[in-house]
């Protein structure tokens, strides 16, 4: 069969001259898919003709849910569509909760936010590029990126008490202040962080068999990423110059100075190195952040009625003990308006948004994700189609789809 | 952050959109029948070339609402970073709007969830299946009268319509 038909299965998947091809199943439980992802492959002999991404397998209703538990509960459940990257996705929850009541919080929870995001960044493209190598035969790259990563964990620890869900941030501010020993934590990732992208760097960059295995993979052009809603790296690799920490600065992202991080192949290669640079670029934000953290609370004081008071104020004041309980008892709680917002932050993965719809209550009428993993793995059967089945695993782990925020 | 140019060009054009704004964000709400018109003119001449998102929302007890199904479509210009959300009114028993797949390929998918949470139909979905649920399930959860809590796989619920509700 030649290679122009194959490259374009769109006439061929209604020709009953296809009946010879294989079909195979890959996953759902399949080391290379990483999480709980299923897709049936098309196959002319290695060459795989078609995909059929099959999802859900770890939907679990978080939209619902969010409809049910409060503005601060539900970070709980933010904590779990993204798992690698949890600490992104609970300041892009509460962004978006606190754009909806307009509260706007103090510099020095807005300055640890951006430091937790980054650090979230830097361990995702760690297990990312990590798994990149891993998929195509570098184990050591593997735990050359899982190293520096046990540290990036250590120090959410130290911040909130929890390695993995972390839900550090409340609504108006921070579950609670970094303390020192968290800060030196910091510091000495950043340290000893570059030590470890420059190993993984000598290891992969010019390696014979990782570049043969990426380079012109899964190609996408800066016109189809548009076209398909790509955002975040993936877009960046393709030559989308967009990162909504620059287009659209929120938090307090006007104060640093970072590189947008693109390429213009759009290769599994391309989107690697912007992975790895983006690393770098996150580095010197969060140096930025650490060396210019403002002093301050880092919640919004109970004018606001937001922010639960410190327990010293319920015990010892008449409003902190006031403010405490409009907050919750039941009938009380946020004062929201009924009104409908949308708020994007640059998660790791790509564009990670809220559209919530509030009603007066304290929970939302509708808490609507916009996972960047969802529309990622829509890409798949365009990028793997014409390369071989040993190629599925290079382009999966270069999208980074994380299941549990692909079926939420 | 959409340019007031921009919206007089959409109202010039379609003089039914309604334009609000709230926390900085332009919305507009533009009637069922013109959504696709609507939606192909922001794309094609004013160069909302990305679509970030499309979801829905089940307004069958918010108050004021005027519709059960609010259909938002989440627009932007990757050249010059405009957004725009684009709302429109879907009344139930059998909620159908135009599938945008044709403009922006990305649609597909975020179309297939909708229907699959809401039962919003699209026409001219090129594979409209349920996509999160399996194919077997009959309700569309996301839905106000699909209970969160029940006994068993939830097949006996009161399905309630807005005119009951």
């Amino acid at each position: 069969m030649p290679l122009e038909r194959v490259l374009q299965p769109g006439n061929l998947a209604r020709d009953e001259s296809q009946e010879y091809l294989w079909t195979m199943n890959f996953g759902p439980q399949h080391p290379a898919t990483h999480t709980t992802l299923r897709i049936v492959l098309k196959l002319d002999g290695e060459r795989v003709v078609d995909a059929m991404p099959d999802i859900g397998y770890l939907h679990s209703g978080f939209e619902k849910l969010g409809e049910e538990l409060d503005y601060n509960q539900y970070v709980t459940v933010t904590d779990r569509m993204n798992y690698v990257s949890p600490m992104a996705n609970n300041v892009a929850w509460h962004m978006a909760v606190e754009k909806l009541m307009g509260i706007e919080a103090p510099p020095r929870c807005q300055y640890l936010r951006v430091i937790v995001a980054e650090l979230a960044r830097i361990a995702d493209h760690l297990v990312c590029n990590g798994a990149v190598g891993l998929d195509t035969g570098a184990f050591t790259c593997f735990l050359y990126a899982f190293n520096p990563r046990e540290k990036i964990y250590d120090i959410f620890e130290a911040l909130c008490g929890a390695r993995f869900t972390n839900s550090y941030t409340r609504v108006g501010g921070l579950m609670r202040d970094a303390s020192p020993e968290a800060i030196r934590m910091i510091r000495e990732v950043i340290r000893e962080l570059p030590k470890a992208l420059d190993d993984m760097e000598r290891l992969l960059n010019r390696n014979k068999i990782f570049v043969d295995r990426t380079k012109g993979v899964g190609v996408l052009s800066k016109e189809e990423a548009i076209r398909r809603s790509v955002t975040g790296p993936i877009a960046r690799a393709s030559g989308v110059t967009r990162d909504l920490r620059k287009d659209e600065p929120y938090l307090c992202y006007r104060d640093f100075d970072f590189r947008v991080c693109c390429a213009r192949a759009g290769d599994c290669y391309a989107r690697y190195l912007v992975r790895m640079d983006e690393m770098r670029e996150s580095l010197k934000i969060v140096e930025q952040a650490v060396e210019n953290l403002p002093q301050g609370p880092v919640s919004v004081g109970m004018g606001e009625r937001a922010s639960l008071p410190s327990k010293g104020m319920v015990y010892s004041t008449i409003e902190g003990l006031i403010t405490h309980f409009e907050l919750v008892m039941s009938n009380r709680g946020f004062e929201v308006p009924c009104e409908e917002v949308y708020c994007a932050t640059e998660a790791p993965n790509g564009e990670l948004g809220f559209y919530l719809v509030g009603d007066g209550t304290n929970r939302a009428y509708r808490a609507r994700c916009r996972p960047p993993s969802f529309l990622h793995f829509a890409l798949f059967p365009h990028l793997i189609r014409g390369h071989t089945l040993s190629d599925v695993v290079a382009v999966l782990g270069s999208l980074n789809v994380i299941a549990a925020e692909l079926d939420r | 952050m959409t340019n007031q140019a921009t919206i007089d060009r959409l109202l010039a054009a379609f003089p039914a959109v309604e334009p609000s704004e709230f926390r900085g964000q332009t919305r507009t709400v533009v009637p069922r029948e013109s959504v696709f018109d609507a939606l192909a003119f922001l794309k094609g001449d004013l160069g909302f070339d990305m679509l970030i998102d499309v979801t829905c929302v089940d307004y069958l007890a918010y108050r004021g609402a005027r519709g059960r199904f609010g259909l938002v479509y989440l627009l932007l210009n990757t050249g010059s970073g405009e957004r725009l959300v684009v709302r429109t009114f879907v009344d139930d028993p059998e909620p159908t709007v135009p599938s945008v797949v044709p403009l922006w390929e990305g649609a597909n998918w975020l179309e297939r969830e909708v229907w699959d949470l809401f039962g919003m139909r699209f026409e001219g979905h090129p594979d409209l299946r349920r996509i999160v649920l399996p194919e077997e399930f009959t309700a569309h959860p996301l839905r106000k009268d699909y209970p969160l809590q029940g006994r068993g796989e939830r097949h006996n619920f009161p399905v309630i319509t807005r005119a009951e509700g």
